[in-house]
């Protein structure tokens, strides 16, 4: 035990660790806030599609980085995907307002056109793949303090949009024609969900690599939905589930080296194995409850049959 | 709700040469339509004749391509008193991805316009709406494990959750059972001594005939008929005619089908 304390206290007090952890929690908590959004708007691979547009935006950073002649060229990589992620998620917006059905095809030209961009300018910049899959995979080991500084100012831009607005951004997510016709500005709190899905993607760049940030936005959602009624409640859970497997997970890795993203991932995904094999042990489903709609017959029965009595 | 004190000569609804396509459909052909305050109108006809295409771009969901709405005085837009509007769509699952619950999706009615966040009487605004519609008990019950029909309830409570001046139905009563729309006409009345000014789509008059002062029928994406409530067509009334409406999906009974030859929806 005491061992375990002083391993503990060891990790702690490890500042590449401190700043590791502090990334994580924000991480952990903003992630699944605008993940509920897309999921209840069943556009739960937008973030892999941001994602993959972002890795273009790191590739143009670092290639406008070496232009320009700096020592550092990676200095602009991370304003580069954020450039490039708030682009492409309004683009998906603007396509998905347009016609419903091209949304899907649009999602799948991110897909390909950002990862394939990405490998070219990156190439054109003078370096190679290798240097792509940091930001594929995360690389919380390279955070610095001014990373952090960025990191602690968007999670605050996440969450106090995702969390001040939660009743305006739920209307127009669970019924947008119905907001349509309540007034509500709804362009703007479409593009305020896209645009803030784009910050959350390249904050969480770093944890868990754009590979896998969609998986932190929406698996703990996923899990949530599992035991919950109540929107308010599957935010709530969420965000505690992803607050939980990002510092497990990062904590894992602190003694067994391995990539803190993959772990982080494998912990949710895990968990929503577990959650949805247990359920039905701990919160049988209510088989008391009639499924049939309380309604009076169209044709009278005289004789026959006994009502259900359940 | 609104006092008659606040009472004017400007209409609840009024549009004017309002034509709506949809892709290569023109689906409205320059319809003239006033609801003045106080009125209950039925806005009736075949499916695919465009009632619900018109009562939605009254409310500002599809675009008009020619013409004008005016709510209250105000052209569509941020003008609007939208606080004044209750719009029930026609029946549409009130589930979506992520679990809530009927008090979540009713206290969503209580913004509009510019308001964006919840007022502090939001909770017993909500529960007494629920209350109005029969589901007070199932305020915290996810809507996804209610009926159909309760479905259907909870978005009634969400328009009137703010308490408008005009509510705007969508074939409220479509699938629901016919005790059920007794009580809903109940509701309804009670509304319209209040003042509430009510622009409802209907197959037919049914329960909220008593209700009705004015009648629109529109077809092919005109109006043919503005006035006393017309009669029924000779299969369709009378008590023998049996009224049988699938609990979802639009398709219509095969004698309207034909009768009307329409154009699809």
């Amino acid at each position: 035990m005491t061992t375990f304390l002083s391993e503990l206290g060891g990790m702690l007090s490890t500042p590449l660790m401190q700043r590791s952890l502090i990334a994580a929690v924000i991480v952990g908590l903003a992630a699944p806030v605008m993940g509920t959004y897309l999921v209840q708007r069943r556009l739960s691979l937008l973030g892999d599609g941001i994602g993959h547009v972002a890795l273009t935006g790191v590739a143009l950073g670092w290639l406008v980085g070496s232009a320009m002649g700096l020592v550092d060229s990676e200095v602009l990589a991370v304003p580069g995907a954020v450039v490039a992620a708030v682009i492409g998620a309004v683009a998906i917006e603007m396509v998905r307002e347009r016609g419903r059905t091209s949304g899907d095809v649009a999602l799948a030209l991110l897909f390909y056109g950002g990862i394939a961009g990405g490998v070219l300018l990156i190439g054109i910049a003078g370096g190679t793949n290798a240097n792509l899959m940091a930001y594929l995979f995360g690389s919380i080991s390279t955070v610095t303090t001014s990373d952090l500084y960025l990191t602690v100012g968007l999670g605050v831009v996440i969450l106090g949009v995702g969390l001040g607005l939660r009743s305006a951004l739920f209307a127009v997510s669970h019924d947008e024609e119905f907001a349509r016709a309540s007034g509500l500005p709804v362009r703007a709190l479409n593009v305020a969900v896209a645009v803030v899905a784009a910050l959350t993607v390249t904050v969480s760049m770093r944890v868990v690599g754009l590979l896998l940030v969609s998986a932190l936005m929406i698996v703990p959602v996923a899990v949530a939905q599992l035991v919950t009624t109540s929107f308010r409640r599957t935010m709530g859970l969420a965000m505690t589930i992803g607050l939980t497997v990002c510092v497990t997970g990062l904590s894992i890795t602190y003694w067994q080296a391995q990539s803190p993203g993959a772990t982080i991932v494998v912990l949710a995904v895990g968990l929503y194995v577990a959650v949805a094999l247990l359920r039905p042990l701990v919160r049988p489903q209510r088989a008391t409850a009639d499924p049939h709609p309380d309604m009076m017959d169209d044709v009278s029965i005289t004789e026959g049959a006994d009502r259900c009595s359940e | 709700m609104t006092t008659d004190t606040t009472r004017t000569a400007v209409p609840a609804v009024e549009a004017r040469g309002l034509h709506v396509r949809i892709g290569a459909s023109h689906i409205l052909r320059g319809i003239d339509l006033t609801v003045d305050d106080g009125e209950v109108v039925a806005l009736l006809g075949a499916n695919g004749s465009g009632k619900s295409t018109l009562v939605r771009s009254l409310v500002g969901i599809l675009p008009a391509s020619q013409g004008t709405v005016s709510l209250f005085g105000a052209s569509l837009g941020r003008q609007v008193p939208w606080s004044r509007i209750g719009y029930v769509p026609q029946r549409v699952s009130a589930g979506t991805g992520v679990p809530s619950t009927a008090a979540e999706v009713v206290a969503s009615g209580l913004l509009h316009g510019r308001r964006l966040r919840l007022p502090r009487d939001a909770r017993e605004r909500t529960l007494a709406a629920l209350e109005q519609v029969g589901l007070a008990d199932r305020a915290q019950h996810g809507v996804s494990e209610l009926s159909g029909g309760q479905q259907q309830r909870v978005l009634i409570a969400r328009a009137l959750v703010r308490e408008p001046d005009l509510l705007v139905l969508d074939e409220p009563v479509a699938g629901v059972d016919h005790p059920s729309q007794t009580a809903f006409a109940e509701t309804l009345a009670g509304l319209v001594r209040q003042g509430t000014t009510l622009l409802v789509v209907l197959h037919e008059l049914g329960s909220l005939a008593p209700l009705v002062t004015r009648s629109v029928v529109l077809r092919h994406g005109r109006k043919v008929h503005d006035g006393p409530a017309p009669l029924p067509t000779a299969e369709h009334a009378g008590d023998s005619h049996v009224h049988v409406h699938p609990h979802e999906g639009d398709d219509e009974p095969t004698v309207s089908l034909i009768q009307d030859g329409g154009f699809g929806s």
